[in-house]
């Protein structure tokens, strides 16, 4: 019965919204399923919470390494729920004025909006920011001219490297006769971008839709059920 | 000559206020071939009207030459009223709706709008009028004939993709069958699947954890499903090997699925008192706040092999290059082109689209599965098929020079209906709704 309720609601889920996609009678179907889903997820949400600060928590108690973190998470995640349900810093909404939490939680100015945008987003930016540095050192490790592969891949994107630069157009200027400006970086790199590139990108994602439909399949058709943990 | 020159300036006076008052008065001409169609392919819930620019709009060919047209009567705006002619079943038409009521405006320029508030099975009739840049209205442009909203039991402009879903369908539904009658079938290897349970037993040898990452994004994706499928089959490994596996989410409802598939390989492996619910917890459903709670758990616990099969986007390279640099076995596995080039650099197995998805069955080992890998084979041959005809259409129509022959019709017909969205058959509208380019 634990397998076969999901594995149900799975199967029933999977052919309404494929149904929902040929059929416009079902086009609200589809939408209904989503709603479902958001629902089950917001439900979720409790317990991933309850899961992360349990975990958290025993980190604390055990002092394990990296325990400070755990007290850091903590705090911060108590702190966001009581500024954000306490709605610090915002005003009633317009239409509600006698409501005093009636406004919206991340309204300019209030406690919620300035966690987003003096915590939130300078920790995500800086995040991103570091794939600069990774984009380097893996750059660095792909391009080694270990083999003929790895050679042709550092000459291509050497390449296309200075045919994105303006170094693409300046290494040529002046000395390359007309019938040869094919040969220049930023022409060079536009070929290679548009025929090579396309044509590996649209064989993998013709390879990812049949995959798409493979296991899509196996599920509706209650081959796969190891994603309900049964292999 | 005095007596006659002012009765002349007072004459001349009031013919330059009555042309000022006739100039102000004016209004730009209406627009023209004003109709409205049932929008095909949807449930009769709306109605497409068009019409003619006005020859006072400076957007319509004509009138591109903007110094041709009087200023003062230049369009700005197209006022669109709609009236109910007529209502369906026990439905009534309130006394507003009975007389013309505005729905919308349109910028000056556009020739169509689609009215989505309306009522299956009811007729109405549309009129639209220009409005120039002094408010000045034209008189009104109407339907010749009521409209009726209606539904169409079938979404025709996706009646291709049917036809294609049933016949690959039908394909792998056929080789499951074939399976299931005890005929061996056989497939490639994936040398990424193989390298898994490798990664294991280095982890298991070296008394380190295994991690598996099953993306970012959350149970509803196909992408998080077939992670955690592979997921199922990793745990069990490592179950049977002694190892430790830690999987950290980034959704709650991944969490509790992920906790199921993980018990239940424990169990199958007959290690159910070595599983650890809390090795598979939730961290956050922020993209790269995940991504950090993930990276320093490898630079504290230094996990011996980390395996990220799933969903991906700029997270997959800060997490394979921090696994790379604390000497990790990486196996990774996504649908997610733009991130594919940067497993590979990073990994040192990577599964290429398809061959995620191919993992699960590939890793079951169960009859069932592997007749739908067979199918998905059999699939890819079509598209190969249907892509070489297009090619040679295609090459052919451009040395015939024209589209206007059987070729340029074939390379159109694959282009248009079996590949975009213009119906199962050619209408000759030259419908070309297709995503991406043509190069």
């Amino acid at each position: 019965m634990k397998r076969f309720v999901p594995l149900v609601i799975a199967i029933v889920a999977g052919f309404v919204l494929l149904i929902a996609n040929f059929i416009p009678y079902a086009e609200g179907w589809g939408l209904t399923a989503q709603e479902w889903f958001n629902i089950l997820a917001v439900g979720a949400m409790v317990l991933g919470g309850g899961n992360l600060i349990k975990l958290q928590l025993m980190k604390i108690s055990s002092k394990k390494a990296g325990w400070g973190y755990a007290a850091v998470t903590v705090v911060c995640f108590f702190a966001a729920i009581f500024i954000g349900m306490g709605k610090f810093g915002v005003h009633p909404n317009e239409l509600y004025p006698n409501y005093a939490w009636s406004g919206y939680y991340l309204e300019e100015g209030s406690g919620m909006w300035w966690i987003y945008q003096h915590m939130i987003v300078p920790l995500t930016s800086t995040m991103f920011a570091m794939l600069a540095f990774y984009v380097a050192t893996a750059a660095f490790r792909a391009f080694r001219a270990k083999n003929t592969e790895a050679t042709l891949l550092l000459v291509t994107a050497g390449i296309v490297l200075l045919g994105r630069t303006y170094a693409g157009v300046w290494l040529f200027e002046g000395w390359l006769p007309d019938w040869l400006l094919w040969l220049r970086f930023d022409n060079l790199t536009v070929w290679i971008m548009d025929v090579p590139n396309t044509a590996g990108t649209r064989a993998i994602t013709i390879g990812i839709a049949l995959g798409v439909v493979a296991t899509s399949l196996r599920i509706l058709l209650g081959v796969d059920r190891s994603y309900l943990g049964q292999d | 000559m005095k007596t006659h020159t002012i009765p002349m300036l007072a004459i001349a006076t009031m013919l330059s206020m009555v042309s000022s008052a006739f100039a102000f008065g004016a209004a730009p001409a209406p627009p023209s071939n004003v109709v409205a169609v049932d929008a095909p392919d949807d449930a009769g819930e709306a109605i497409i009207l068009s019409w003619a620019l006005s020859p006072n709009d400076i957007f319509g060919t004509l009138e591109s030459d903007t110094q041709a047209t009087d200023p003062d009567l230049v369009v700005s705006v197209y006022y669109i009223e709609r009236r109910t002619d007529s209502a369906a079943g026990n439905g009534s038409i309130s006394e507003e709706d009975q007389g013309w009521q505005q729905i919308s405006e349109s910028a000056a320029g556009e020739v169509t709008t689609t009215d989505r508030k309306v009522q299956r099975g009811w007729s109405y009739s549309y009129r639209v009028c220009a409005v120039d840049i002094q408010k000045e209205t034209s008189s009104w442009a109407a339907t010749e004939e009521p409209v009726r909203p209606i539904m169409q039991p079938f979404n025709m402009s996706k009646a291709w993709l049917a036809i294609f879903m049933l016949m690959f369908g039908g394909l792998i539904a056929y080789f499951i069958n074939v399976a299931r009658s005890g005929k061996k079938l056989w497939v490639r290897p994936i040398a990424g699947l193989a390298a898994i349970d490798e990664a294991v037993g280095r982890a298991t040898e070296m008394g380190r954890p295994v991690l598996f990452v099953t993306g970012i994004q959350d149970i509803n994706e196909i992408q998080t499903l077939a992670g955690l499928t592979v997921l199922s089959r990793v745990a069990k490994t490592a179950a049977e090997y002694g190892a430790q596996i830690e999987v950290p989410t980034c959704r709650s409802l991944v969490m509790a699925a992920a906790r199921e598939t993980v018990e239940s390989a424990y169990l199958a492996a007959g290690r159910p008192d070595s599983y650890q619910p809390d090795r598979i917890h939730y961290l956050t459903d922020e993209q790269f706040a995940f991504v950090a709670g993930v990276t320093g758990y490898m630079v504290r616990e230094e996990p011996a092999a980390c395996i990220y099969m799933g969903g991906f986007y700029a997270e997959s390279l800060i997490l394979a290059e921090t696994g790379n640099h604390i000497g990790a076995i990486q196996v990774a596995g996504t649908a997610m082109p733009s991130q594919l080039p940067f497993f590979v650099a990073a990994c040192d197995y990577t599964l290429i689209g398809e061959e995620f998805f191919a993992a699960s069955a590939y890793l079951s080992d169960d009859p069932l599965q592997i007749g739908s890998l067979k199918g998905q084979d059999y699939g890819k041959f079509i598209s190969v098929l249907i892509l070489v005809i297009g090619i040679c259409f295609a090459t052919f129509a451009s040395m015939s020079g024209s589209d206007e022959n059987v070729w340029g019709a074939s390379k159109n017909f694959i282009k248009d209906n079996m590949l975009g969205s213009a119906g199962l058959l050619p209408t000759g509208s030259g419908d070309t709704d297709i995503e991406g380019d043509d190069s």
